[in-house]
């Protein structure tokens, strides 16, 4: 019998990405989401008797940029197969891909991504990166709880594919998670993709199998149709548990295909007889190879932009914590709107507290992008000048981060229109500070006594007459200077 | 003698001089059409109004005196297996009976740009499959020399249309011999270009690396005309050759003195019907005293070529044909399951040599059989390569028959296939080494035409042609035209 | 050749062609005679002979990453055995490939 305990998940992905050239893989239809159904196509892209592939150029660039930045061996010759099955959404029912061929292997091999997992270093290696080109869509039509028919559209129909297939280095969903983030990521880095997965730039399927206790590989089934990084995990943690649960129960694995369901949150078994399916794959004859020689590789790895592991190093060495680094070069866009801040405000540390605490904050609250609000680099500098020059305290700067990230506005005028200049005047505080112990007797009193928090409450007081204007260092400076006596 | 049976050098001719118009060229073809093409069965469709319409604005250019394309108000039938824009494109088969491709095939739109006017699509074997055009699913075609025999295939109908008359010229297409074995049958010329000298974009595929689109012509200036027109690059089919185009007209020019040309060996052992070998021995000799040095080539591996063909050309057919599957276009059987309804509309569309063949391809790449019957295939192909390679190191040009016998009887070897099959043992080789070939009418046997057939290095079709021309200008073969029935011209 | 009715089922099915009882006799029995012709290529000494895939050596044609129109719908769709709304339309598809 085998217990839970004595189990380790084993995860491979394959990984589908939509890349981000202008037209599709074969043919010069527009790549464009959500356009009118059957809209942008052609006699290549919907398969008619005649047409012929003819390879783009920008894909082609796109795939070699991943491949290398992945660290895999580039093929100096790569070439395209022919992975025929039946499909209605296959216009040609058979699909232009990349297969090891005898000696030919596909665009990139053997390579490694590295990321953390709550600030542990891992990595996963990359077993194969290959170009392809996507299906249309099939849409089922339901009336009355049956689906009568079904509809397609070849908009999408050879639109480019990247597919990285990972070997089964991924121990938990949680890291399979933290894998595709950090994929994506990288990807975005590398502007090879936008990967917007809720449009479907990046699909990702799962194998998934549990070692025994003594080292032996169980059963692997596959799992489809996660649509997004929490439907991974959760899906495969429900796979993980339910084999658990099989094998606990004294039962085997089937090797299978199944599908999450997203409602239900439980994965079911395909419908479809798995026959073994025969690809018959074999070179496509209407491709002739692509070659890319060494010195392209070089120049492509030269020309890469910085990546998240050298970026993550790079905060670090500029003083940001590991958490501070990981979480900002996880987000592109993010680590974006930071460097560009960084440019004009070097002190990176105090910078990147702001940028992951405040600034994220809000954005999380608001579930919005860095993209998606008005807030611009040199705003945010602006306001921690402020604060850096005594104009503003601290408190007054958070208070006016949420109307400057979601409005915009200019930090100085604001300050300016509204009063909010720090009351840095000892004079002018001299007055207030004599009132609040005057009205707050008790405190005063515990103060005496030796109870610090009493006097936290008193400057509180004070800020809070103050309408948080008051310098806090002066405000406690004063007081205790009052009370000491 | 009427315009119909002239080479369209000639007809050219007459349209820059004026002394005949588009429009009563084309009218020659149409009554000929319709008074001979009842029983020959050339055509699959004629575009009767829309080329008058066209020979109509043809007349009034020529008599304006404008500026004009070198084919202007020429017509020109066009094998079925071609896209031709809202013209229904076939096949030759069921499954696409009604179909018009939503564009061009790129020689249609070099035809269209050189003035040439759209006579009508020519029959032929379903996809290409075939030697006799009975694979048709429209019914056969007839040799217009004896009307109870084939014309060869598959671009049987627009040999016999060439052939006949009812045409001055047409566009074929050859994977294993379906231009150059038809011409041989019809007594006329049939040239396959080089592998990748013309666009396959527009060609519907059968075998995509064995496919070529060339000309079928009365002469062999006319067959240098119109390869002019075809030949190219084109930036929608990858595997089309940018290298430059020659000037084949001028090239006809020169003759054979000093060209050495090899006659294979293989080419001329048993299994060739004895009136065609002599045929084809007194054109070797002809070309001899026109100042030729023949002498014998070996191409060891010519007796595998067939196998190798038809598990490299079916193999690819059965990847090429999967997309008819009664979704997007053409015939679809409706039942309520789109697994039953991609196999009955397959079944119903397509006729046996087609389903014996994706059955034959299918297996040649299925799990456990890739490595014994493809790959096998595919390394034999660079063998065959490999000899051609050799024999010119020694000669300019191969000498081989197009075809091994005359044309057979309609039915004779349709319950037989690999009985057809060897009808092209002779083309097939020259497609698998993707080179020029050529096939010239060089004599009779029985009454029926024999073809010669000249084979060049990879795009030398002006040596091919050269040679051809040579022959042909010092023999009267091409002048001879077939007894159709009423018929003096 | 070991070509049998079950070889000829499988096969056709994969090539997605319903067979009547007689194709399936009639091909069976062809494709064993056709394939045994082919057989003959055992004869040949093949074993480092590199597979021709291209009959011409070429690399890197590609096209550069431009849009160019695309096909009228409805000139593509009035071609098509049965449509609704924009889309080709089919029998219910259940299960993904």
């Amino acid at each position: 019998m085998v217990t839970e305990a004595a189990v380790d998940t084993v995860i491979g992905l394959e990984i589908h990405v939509q890349l981000g050239t202008a037209s599709k893989m074969f043919c010069g239809c527009a790549v464009a989401f959500a356009a009118p159904p059957n809209t942008l196509i052609c006699p290549v892209c919907l398969g008619l008797p005649g047409a012929l592939p003819v390879v783009n150029r920008r894909a082609l660039a796109l795939g070699l940029r991943t491949a290398v930045a992945l660290g895999c061996r580039i093929a100096p010759e790569s070439r395209f197969h022919r992975k025929n099955y039946y499909y209605p959404d296959l216009p040609k029912n058979y699909q232009i891909s990349q297969y090891q061929y005898m000696d030919h292997p596909p665009l990139g091999v053997d390579g490694w991504l590295e990321f953390t997992v709550e600030g542990t270093p891992r990595a996963v290696r990359i077993r194969r990166v290959h170009l392809e080109e996507d299906t249309g869509k099939l849409l089922h039509v339901e009336r009355g709880g049956a689906v009568t028919h079904s509809r397609i559209d070849y908009n999408r129909s050879g639109v480019p594919l990247m597919e990285i297939v990972t070997q089964p280095d991924l121990r938990s969903p949680a890291e399979a998670r933290e894998f595709l983030i950090a994929l994506r990521a990288l990807l975005q880095y590398l502007e090879v993709s936008p990967v917007r997965m809720e449009e479907g730039m990046l699909r990702v399927d799962a194998n998934l199998s549990l070692r025994r206790a003594d080292g032996t590989l169980g059963t692997r089934t596959e799992v489809k149709n996660m649509n997004s990084l929490r439907a991974v995990e959760r899906a495969l943690a429900f796979e993980a548990a339910r084999q658990a649960e099989v094998l606990g129960g004294g039962g085997r694995v089937v090797q299978e295909t199944r599908h999450w369901d997203e409602r239900r949150q439980v994965t079911f078994p395909s419908r479809t007889k798995e026959e073994a399916q025969d690809y018959r794959y074999f070179p496509e004859p209407d491709l002739v190879p692509m070659a890319v020689g060494e010195a392209e590789v070089a120049r492509v790895r030269e020309t890469l932009p910085e990546l998240p592991a050298q970026k993550r190093a790079r905060y670090v060495s500029l003083g940001l914590s590991a958490y501070d680094a990981d979480l900002i070069v996880r987000q592109p866009r993010l680590a974006a709107f930071f460097e560009e801040a960084l440019a004009a405000y070097p002190q990176a540390r105090v910078l990147a507290n702001w940028v992951t605490g405040d600034v994220a904050g809000i954005l999380n609250a608001e579930g919005k992008e860095i993209d998606d609000v008005a807030l611009r680099p040199a705003v945010l500098v602006g306001l921690l000048r402020l604060i850096d020059v005594g104009v503003i305290s601290g408190r007054i700067a958070k208070d006016l981060l949420p109307e400057l990230t979601l409005q915009g506005g200019d930090p100085a005028a604001l300050v300016a229109a509204r009063g909010l200049e720090q009351i840095s005047d000892a004079a002018d505080l001299k007055q207030l500070v004599e009132l609040i112990l005057a009205a707050n007797p008790e405190p005063v009193a515990e103060f005496r006594r030796g109870k610090e928090k009493a006097l936290v409450f008193l400057v509180g007081q004070v800020m809070k007459e103050t309408r948080g204007r008051a310098n806090p260092e002066l405000v406690n400076r004063l007081l205790r200077e009052r009370l000491r006596g | 003698m009427t315009p119909a049976l002239l080479p369209v050098s000639e007809l050219l001719g007459q349209l820059r001089r004026r002394t005949l118009t588009p429009s009563d060229l084309l009218e020659a073809y149409l009554q000929r059409i319709e008074r001979f093409d009842g029983s020959v069965r050339a055509y699959l469709h004629v575009a009767a109004e829309a080329a008058r319409a066209e020979a109509r604005r043809w007349d009034d250019r020529y008599a304006r005196g404008d500026d004009l394309p070198p084919l202007a108000g020429l017509p020109i039938a066009v094998k079925d297996l071609i896209c031709t824009r809202g013209v229904a494109t076939t096949c030759g088969s069921r499954i696409l009976e009604g179909w018009r491709p939503p564009y061009d095939a790129t020689v249609i739109a070099r035809l269209r740009q050189a003035g040439a006017i759209l006579l009508g699509k020519t029959n032929l074997d379903e996809f290409a499959m075939g030697s006799s055009t009975e694979n048709s699913g429209f019914g056969p075609t007839r040799n217009p020399w004896d009307q109870a025999r084939v014309p060869g295939g598959s671009s049987g109908g627009s040999a016999a249309a060439v052939a006949a008359g009812l045409a001055p010229w047409a566009l074929g297409t050859d994977t294993g011999g379906s231009i150059r074995q038809p011409a041989s049958l019809c007594g006329i010329v049939g040239l396959k270009p080089t592998y990748g000298r013309v666009s396959r974009y527009g060609l519907v595929a059968y075998g995509s690396s064995l496919d070529q689109i060339g000309p079928l012509t009365r002469t062999v200036r006319d067959a240098a005309l119109l390869l002019q027109v075809l030949a190219g690059w084109d930036p929608l089919d990858s595997t089309a050759a940018s290298l430059p185009v020659p000037d084949y007209q001028a090239a006809l020019e020169g003759g054979v003195r000093g060209m050495r040309i090899g006659l294979a060996r293989e080419g001329m052992g048993e299994g060739l019907q004895p009136g065609v070998r002599a045929a084809v021995e007194q054109a070797a000799a002809r070309l001899r005293e026109l100042g030729a040095d023949l002498v014998e080539v070996t191409l060891p591996t010519i007796a595998y070529a067939l196998p190798t063909y038809y598990l490299v050309a079916t193999a690819e057919a059965s990847s090429n044909l999967a997309r008819y599957d009664g979704v997007r276009h053409g015939l679809r059987v409706e039942v309520p399951d789109v697994v039953e309804m991609f196999s009955r509309t397959r079944a119903a569309g397509f006729g046996p040599e087609v389903k014996r063949r994706i059955m034959l391809g299918t297996y040649a790449l299925s799990a456990g059989f890739y490595e014994a019957f493809y790959l096998k295939a595919q390394r034999a192909r660079t063998l065959v390569h490999r000899d051609f390679d050799a024999a010119f190191a020694q000669v300019d040009l191969v000498l081989l028959p197009t075809s091994p016998t005359v044309a057979f009887r309609l039915g004779e070897r349709v319950d037989d296939p690999l009985q057809m099959y060897l009808a092209d043992i002779f083309t097939i080789p020259v497609n698998l080494a993707g080179l020029p070939g050529i096939s010239v009418p060089c004599g009779f046997a029985d009454g029926l035409p024999v073809g010669l057939q000249l084979i060049g290095r990879p795009f030398d079709e002006a040596t091919v042609l050269r040679a051809a021309h040579a022959y042909e200008q010092a023999t009267e073969w091409h002048r001879r035209t077939p007894p159709l029935e009423g018929a003096a011209a | 050749m070991a070509i049998d009715r079950a070889t000829v089922d499988h096969v056709a099915l994969l090539a997605r062609l319903a067979l009547t009882d007689e194709e399936r006799a009639l091909f069976t029995e062809q494709l064993r005679h056709i394939l045994d012709y082919f057989a003959r290529l055992q004869d040949l000494d093949l074993g480092t002979v590199e597979p021709t895939v291209h009959v011409r050596a070429a690399a890197d044609v590609l096209r550069e990453d431009v849009p160019r129109p695309s096909l009228e719908r409805a000139e593509v769709l009035a071609a098509a055995p049965d449509q609704e709304e924009g889309f080709f339309k089919v029998p219910p598809v259940l299960e993904p490939a």
